[in-house]
């Protein structure tokens, strides 16, 4: 018996294999962040919404673990999260915002129907936070740790269940 | 009604399908002259025709848009244009693989009626196996995609009125790829049939080289027209991406390229017998593994298509039966198929040789680079794989492939020397080195579109030397094939580096009336207006081109907004001349008043795709000059039986 | 927001504004140097657009896109190595957002099977040839 007869059947059933695995698997579109246990890169961004302050990554560094949000006004999903993050904000979680790619009145309209959970709220036209942290999508949320090191990212819209979830990773970067 | 008949009408084939696997299946045991034997044939017939009625049935219920059946609903609208109301039958999943399983019956129909050049048995192993593939198509269709559902109650109206797959391009793109899958099916189950027979001859393999030409002439049509579309479709100028869904259709082209030249080899010097066996097992499964990649939805591409995660299983599954079952086959006789007739390096049969490992090799990057990130993502870890690797890393085989295209149809079969064709060799490399030191001197070309550019001027040159000494009139037809398809690589493959090579890019924010330059072209916005078309409203730009200060070229290429679905698309204009095109694209408004626009001059462009059409003439004309041929000596061997029965008579 | 991208995408039109704001400067613009905006091109083209199934950010009306593109041109502009600039948005995506891979420990079999397989068609040629005489 020639064994190299049997190679051909051999890669064959290898990609069956890794066929019928990735066929098993739900779909992950999600490119994740490599910036996570990475500090924040320096970024200063100007305010957004009249009477809040802007966002500059010095200010992460106090020793306060915060939730970083992503979101923008034209997001349909950032309206699905809007009571989540009024929800983390209720538990005592501080979230910053930074909007992107998006006109102050709009921000302004959003927030007097939605809600406004945020501490201090940026305009980043440019997405360059966003590609600064490695985010690639609206919304997304990051935990970032007292020193500003970035420990957690949530892609998509937070969901109730997700609500536990991201408390827990903040209570973890404040210890 | 008619679409009951066209269901029934599927079940019967199906049916058909099982008997023609079955009798030919028994025939092997019982022998060819067996009764059974006897039904293998006109079941493959019935069938085909079966196969026919039921397409006809869906082509009837679409162009009728009977929104009753579930399929119409779905995928049609009574005020589509007509033309566009009968390509949507195939323009959905269920509809092409009914097409395909049509092609398939019909391609196995013609088998069992008019080839007779094979021993009875092998034939009876083919129709079997051909029937076996043919049976998964009908379960597939029938147990998981049926064309013909009805709804309950109907509906009132079609939801297919995408206007961006109102396209001709698109209507006949999928049907000429199927073509080509299916010529490769047949060419499966020959091989298969053979492999089961141990009757691996050059008989076998004149039988099967018309499929795999037809297949191979299919898919370089599919291809060449699909990259056309992808460049003015897309409006950024590129013809190939290196996609999941591209190269899930190059593969079996590649495929189907070495399976061409080693059938060749088998038909005419009886040798690569193994070889030829193997290739035609993996031609088809790469059309199956490209069906498989494009429809599961498993790779993410830019090309649209309905993607269902069960059907991406039961394709999976019949991939692992079809070519499982063949590979197994494979490894179990091809020890006891001899491998045919020796021959030296410096012969027809070396050069081909040579070039089947190197198709194998681009075949084998390939198909690591689209399944690679696959593999990645099992583990989690997401990859690109793009242009950067494919390029390189499939030069390293298609370099050495251009060299020996452009000595090999030069070299005898079976034994030849160096110095024969000493003065030839001389040329070509003498136009090799000479291309690269002139094309080097113009400077700030990178390795690849220079190494192109010299292999085309060489490779293009060289494809006509086969013709030197011969008078061209009573030169056969194949052989016009050869030298015009090889002379269609080296003008694509011109066309390509050139485009890779000199392509300019502009990108301005016009004022009305305020002009740009791109390479040699001078073009000016003349207005930005309203336009409106049925179910489109546009903002069109007029614009003024000239080339090199010569005659204006009014363009108007358009942004333009659908209302159902609510969708914009850029409608780019291509601006042809000999050597090269100018294409155009309409952007947004910009601050000021002023309209973005963007522009290329893509010299000699179009040379990728006249290289194919070259391609795919060079086929035809082989496929003429061999079906021709095939006739003729049938004829002949006709005429003999008839005087020997003829002189039988009086004895 | 994603899927709606997505889906757009996959019909290979962009959404309808999908946000009111304006693209980046160097969005749709080209570098005044002519080098820098070469350099600028050809790394563009084999940088993954992060929204879009399956394009480079040269070849995508996403405004993420665009704002990629903006990136890149201002890094080229001050005079960073194109190499600097893919390094820095690996350092952020990670190998999906280069389309020309690097070698590294998730990669390495992109670049050894093509040295296998080299050597395998040496070894089948050889084999053949040797035989024959």
């Amino acid at each position: 018996m020639n064994w190299r007869l049997w190679l051909p059947l051999t890669a064959f059933v290898a990609f069956l294999a890794i066929a019928a695995y990735s066929m098993s698997q739900p779909k992950d579109d999600f490119v994740r962040s490599e910036m996570v246990g990475e500090p924040l890169p320096y970024f200063s961004l100007p305010p957004a919404a009249e009477g809040q302050p802007g966002v500059s990554s010095t200010d992460f560094a106090d020793g306060k673990p915060r939730l970083l949000n992503i979101w923008a006004s034209w997001c349909l999903p950032c309206i699905a999260e809007a009571p989540q993050l009024a929800e983390l904000e209720r538990q005592g979680a501080e979230i910053v915002g930074v909007a992107i790619r998006d006109k102050p009145e709009d921000i302004a309209a959003f927030l007097a129907e939605h809600g406004n959970p945020y501490t201090s709220i940026g305009r980043d036209d440019l997405s360059e936070v966003q590609l600064g942290i490695g985010s690639s999508g609206v919304p997304e949320t990051f935990v970032i740790d007292g020193k500003g090191v970035i420990t957690y990212q949530h892609i998509g819209d937070i969901r109730e269940s997700d609500v536990p979830l991201l408390l827990e990773q903040l209570r973890e970067a404040g210890a | 009604m008619i679409a009951e008949l066209g269901l029934a009408a599927l079940w019967l084939a199906a049916a058909l399908a099982f008997l023609q696997m079955a009798a030919g299946a028994l025939a092997l045991r019982a022998g060819p002259d067996s009764e059974i034997a006897r039904l293998t044939r006109p079941g493959a017939v019935v069938q085909g025709a079966l196969a026919l009625v039921s397409f006809a049935a869906l082509l009837y219920v679409f162009a009728v848009t009977d929104l009753s059946v579930a399929l119409v609903a779905a995928n049609s609208h009574s005020l589509k244009p007509w033309i566009y109301k009968v390509s949507g039958a195939w323009g959905n999943h269920e509809g092409s693989m009914l097409l395909w399983v049509t092609v398939m019956a019909l391609a196995g129909g013609l088998i069992a009626l008019v080839e007779r050049r094979l021993p009875e048995r092998t034939m009876q192993a083919t129709l079997a196996a051909q029937g076996f593939v043919a049976l998964g198509f009908y379960a597939f269709l029938l147990l998981s995609s049926n064309p013909f559902a009805r709804l309950e109650p109907a509906a009132r109206e079609g939801l297919g009125l995408n206007p961006l797959l109102q396209d001709i391009g698109l209507a006949l793109h999928p049907p000429t790829l199927y073509l080509g899958y299916v010529g490769l099916s047949v060419a499966f189950s020959f091989a298969v049939g053979a492999l089961l027979t141990r009757q691996v001859t050059p008989d076998f393999a004149r039988v099967m080289r018309p499929w795999v030409l037809g297949a191979w002439i299919f898919l370089t049509l599919g291809i060449t027209a699909g990259s056309y579309w992808a460049y003015y479709e897309l409006g950024w100028g590129g013809w190939w991406f290196w996609d999941p869904v591209e190269n899930a259709s190059l593969m079996p082209w590649l495929a189907a390229t070495a399976l061409l030249h080693s059938v060749s080899v088998l038909a005419s010097r009886d040798a690569l017998r193994v070889w030829t066996i193997m290739l035609g097992v993996v031609a088809f499964s790469m059309s199956m593994v490209g069906t498989f990649l494009v429809r599961s939805g498993i790779l993410t591409s830019v090309h649209a298509f309905a993607v269902d995660p069960e059907r991406g299983s039961f394709i999976l599954a019949l991939l692992a039966i079809y070519i499982g079952g063949a590979l197994l086959l494979f490894a179990l006789r091809a020890a006891t198929i001899s491998e045919g007739e020796r021959f030296s390096v410096a012969s027809r049969e070396g050069a081909l040789v040579f070039n089947n490992v190197m198709l194998s090799g681009i075949l084998a990057i390939v198909l690591l680079g689209t399944l690679y990130p696959l593999l990645t993502e099992a583990f989690g870890v997401r990859v690109s794989v793009g242009p950067p690797y494919f390029n390189p890393v499939s030069a390293i085989f298609a370099i050495p492939m251009f060299a020996v295209m452009a000595v090999g149809p030069l070299l005898r079969w079976r034994r030849d020397r160096w110095g024969r064709i000493g003065k030839q060799l001389a040329l070509i490399a003498a136009l090799l080195l000479a291309g690269l030191v002139l094309i080097s001197m113009i400077g700030g070309i990178a390795l690849l579109p220079l190494l192109g550019l010299a292999f085309a001027l060489a490779l293009g040159v060289a494809s006509f030397l086969p013709l030197r000494g011969r008078r061209l009139a009573r030169t056969p037809l194949a052989t016009w094939g050869m030298v015009i398809a090889h002379f269609g690589i080296a003008v694509s493959l011109f066309g390509m580096a050139s485009e890779s090579a000199f392509s300019t890019e502009r990108l301005a924010a016009l004022e009305i009336g305020q002009a740009t330059t791109v390479g040699p072209w001078q073009v000016e916005l003349a207005a930005v207006g309203p336009q409106a078309g049925p179910n489109w409203t546009a903002l069109a730009g007029q614009m003024v081109a000239r080339y090199d200060g010569g005659n204006p070229v009014e363009i108007v290429p358009m942004a333009r907004s659908f209302w159902a679905p609510p969708q914009q698309t850029s409608e780019s204009v291509l601006v042809t001349r000999w050597n090269g095109q100018l294409y155009a694209v309409l952007g947004d408004a910009a601050e000021g008043g002023r309209w973005q626009v963007r522009l290329w001059w893509k010299p000699f462009v179009t040379f990728i795709w006249y290289g194919g059409g070259l391609i795919a003439l060079g086929g035809m004309l082989s496929l003429i000059g061999r079906v021709a041929g095939d006739l003729k000596r049938r004829r002949v061997r006709r005429r003999a039986r008839q005087r020997r029965e003829d002189a039988e008579v009086p004895a | 927001m994603r899927r709606a991208v997505l889906l757009a995408v996959l019909m290979g039109a962009p959404l309808a504004a999908q946000d009111a704001m304006p693209p980046a400067p160097y969005a749709y613009r080209q570098l005044d140097d002519a080098a820098q905006e070469a350099e600028a091109q050809d790394l563009m083209e084999t940088l993954r657009c992060l929204k879009c199934q399956s394009q480079s950010i040269a070849d995508s009306d996403a405004p993420m896109a665009g704002d990629m593109r903006h990136q890149v041109r201002i890094r080229i502009a001050a005079g960073e190595d194109p190499a600097e600039v893919r390094g820095w948005l690996m350092d952020r995506y990670g190998d999906y957002v280069s389309y020309s891979p690097a070698m590294n420990v998730r990669t390495w079999p992109l670049f050894a099977v093509p040295g296998v397989l080299i050597l395998i068609a040496a070894a089948v040629l050889f084999r053949r040839f040797r035989r024959a005489r």
